[in-house]
């Protein structure tokens, strides 16, 4: 009796402790999508104040200094100066979901247009980079923590440190005077050389992928050639954070009972780390090469100064030296955007493949 | 009659020590010093933190002493001189328009470290202070303040402090603001991440039964036990401050030519580097050292101040 008495409210509890299904995953969704949505709103607001924080007259930008107090105020109208600042956003807001950053100045075209030219080139060198980056990086990371202490230890740590510390712009600048001036063994600045240009028809966008399916080899090379420098520098500073933090989770990992266990039972050193402690940290590193790729956005910026690289750095450097706020609000905004969603990945990816935080 | 035998203690070295090395404190004063004592001594066994602290002090003195250390004047122009290597005459050289290097890397060290110390100053007490009201309060403060940072932290610093200085227009000062309104979000997550762990403890409890103000406990009690943590993370955060400056600088938009701001020498030199290699690397390996320095101490202080996150 007392046990049926027992087991009606248990039963019931148990179904209330398991709802829909979907009703979970709504709630999950609304927990992590919720504060990114206030975020991309709170991104929205402030690339708004800094695009009306710039001293220029934006009518006068465009029209010049002797347009008539007519034409003047059309086009205030027009840029929709004359509403209130609330309807000014609202209509900024709006078109930003309509992908609609305005005209740049520089071009002539819409913003958005101008960034989809460029970002193939910045991605292209991003991605090479990370690759560089992370298949130097997680190896040395995990070295450095299997031998903590020790000369190599320290020979990576130091090598991280000057990673961390070197201007990349400056180091950029340095390569091209020792492999490109003095040595030739790469080629200089720009994706490719001028008489292979149109050689490539674009597909993709990245040249290293549209050479290769085309079959030209000869291209291939030579754009090769132009991507490598710039790539390393990159990946030099990905390389950095990120054998850095492979090193403090590793040791983390190590320091822990079970590697002990796996020691006793006569695993080799190097089965021990490779398979059984560096399988714990997979995910926290996935987490920091992912955060290191929205870095590598920022270090492009300079990089692609120094090389000429056509891409989305010297895209956003060149609107910033003329003034063209469009250009500027729109590529920062994009990288935001960019950032939030990588966080958001990282977070996606702890909550798949930890099962701690579930 | 404590009270002087301790003044008089402390003007003799020997007596100096004992009374750092006495077992108890005998006043909040001596346990501060006794504290100071022996984290500077845990210091003096961390060669490469020591490095940067002497690396940093060299810097320093150079920037303070420039004019006397300087053999040029800065803006002399001596176009039959100029791209000249190193000499007796010209120590590092002379740049494309016939500028003593070594005299502008001087005076750049000015420009970098007022750079840098300016926007600490700006930017650590804000952090603080959005840091620990909202991870004392909680509640929608926490909530507000924390999105207000997560947007900023959206930004790549480099990304952000472009755009400010695209709205304000370039200049040293300009940079220096844009600078800070980048760099006070991570100092604010961090101070809050303290407060969280401090807010509970039993002597907050006990302030607040005396009836405490809010007010007053975050900045009598809470501040004081963020410091250290904030002092590492702003040591850590002066190098990457020197590289977005360096940057501007080298952009364009941070101090302008003729200063002898070392990204923008980087920048003009850029030119001439195919050439005369010196031009840029002389000021690129200013930016490294001083960068470097200030990462390897803000490691070393990080060992001894907050051994945690170590």
């Amino acid at each position: 009796m007392a046990d049926i008495v027992h087991s009606v409210p248990r039963s019931d509890a148990g179904n209330m402790a398991r709802p829909n299904p979907l009703l979970v995953v709504l709630k999950v969704v609304g927990k992590i999508l919720l504060p990114v949505l206030v975020t991309l709103f709170g991104l929205a607001a402030l690339t708004f104040f800094i695009g009306r924080m710039l001293p220029i007259d934006p009518v006068v930008a465009i029209l010049g200094d002797n347009a008539t107090q007519e034409a003047y105020d059309n086009m205030a109208r027009a840029l929709g100066l004359d509403k209130p600042l609330w309807y000014q956003f609202g209509i900024y807001v709006r078109g930003i979901l309509s992908l609609d950053f305005g005209q740049a100045l520089t071009t002539g075209k819409p913003v958005i247009e101008d960034i989809a030219r460029v970002f193939p080139a910045t991605i292209e060198l991003a991605t090479l980079a990370i690759i560089i980056g992370t298949g130097l990086g997680i190896p040395a990371g995990v070295i450095a923590a299997m031998y903590r202490g020790s000369w190599i230890d320290q020979g990576i740590r130091f090598v991280g440190l000057i990673g961390y510390s070197a201007p990349n712009f400056w180091l950029g600048l340095m390569g091209l005077v020792l492999f490109y001036a003095s040595l030739g063994w790469i080629g200089g600045p720009g994706r490719i050389d001028f008489i292979y240009e149109f050689d490539i028809e674009p597909i993709t966008g990245f040249y290293l992928i549209d050479t290769a399916i085309q079959g030209q080899w000869e291209v291939f090379r030579n754009v090769f050639s132009h991507i490598i420098l710039p790539a390393s520098i990159l990946g030099f500073g990905a390389l950095a954070y990120i054998s850095r933090m492979t090193r403090s989770f590793m040791i983390e990992q190590l320091g822990q009972e079970y590697i002990v266990t796996a020691r006793v039972k006569g695993l080799s050193w190097g089965r021990t780390v490779w398979v059984h402690a560096f399988r714990n940290v997979v995910v926290q590193v996935m987490t920091v090469v992912a955060l290191s790729y929205a870095f590598l956005l920022e270090g492009a910026v300079l990089t692609e100064t120094v090389f000429a690289w056509p891409g989305f750095g010297r895209y956003l450097t060149n609107a910033l030296l003329v003034g063209d706020m469009n250009a500027v609000v729109g590529c920062s905004l994009l990288v935001g955007i960019i950032f939030v969603s990588l966080n958001l990945l990282c977070d996606l990816l702890y909550r798949v493949f930890d099962p701690r935080t579930r | 009659m404590t009270d002087k035998a301790m003044t008089s203690a402390n003007f003799s070295s020997s007596g100096l020590l004992a009374w750092l090395r006495a077992p108890v404190p005998t006043s909040p004063f001596h346990a501060r010093m006794q504290q100071f004592w022996i984290q500077a001594w845990r210091l003096r066994s961390n060669v490469p933190a020591l490095f940067g602290l002497c690396v940093i002090i060299v810097i320093l003195l150079a920037a303070l002493l420039a004019p006397l250390l300087a053999t040029h004047d800065i803006y002399e122009q001596n176009l039959a001189m100029r791209l000249l290597p190193a000499s007796a005459e010209h120590w590092l050289g002379t740049d494309e328009l016939g500028r003593d290097v070594y005299s502008r890397l001087i005076y750049g060290a000015r420009i970098t470290l007022y750079i840098a110390l300016l926007t600490t100053v700006i930017v650590a007490p804000i952090g603080l202070l959005v840091g620990t009201t909202a991870g004392y309060l909680g509640g929608w403060v926490d909530t507000v303040l924390m999105r207000i940072v997560d947007v900023f932290l959206a930004f790549p610093n480099l990304i952000l402090a472009l755009a400010f200085v695209a709205a304000l227009g370039p200049g040293i000062q300009n940079a220096i603001i844009a600078i800070s309104l980048a760099s006070w979000p991570p100092i604010a997550r961090l101070a809050r991440a303290e407060t969280l762990t401090i807010r509970k403890s039993d002597y907050i409890a006990a302030v607040r039964l005396q009836g405490a103000s809010s007010f007053r406990i975050i900045f009598g009690h809470v501040v004081p036990m963020c410091i250290p943590s904030v002092i590492v993370r702003v040591t850590l955060n002066m190098a990457a401050i020197i590289l977005t400056a360096a940057g501007l600088g080298f952009l364009g938009l941070g101090a302008q030519p003729p200063s002898p701001e070392w990204g923008t020498m980087l920048s003009s030199g850029r030119e001439f580097v195919m050439t005369s290699w010196w031009i840029a690397a002389i000021p690129g390996c200013a930016i490294l050292l001083t960068s470097l320095a200030f990462n390897l101490f803000g490691d070393g202080l990080r060992d001894i101040l907050d051994p945690r996150h170590g």
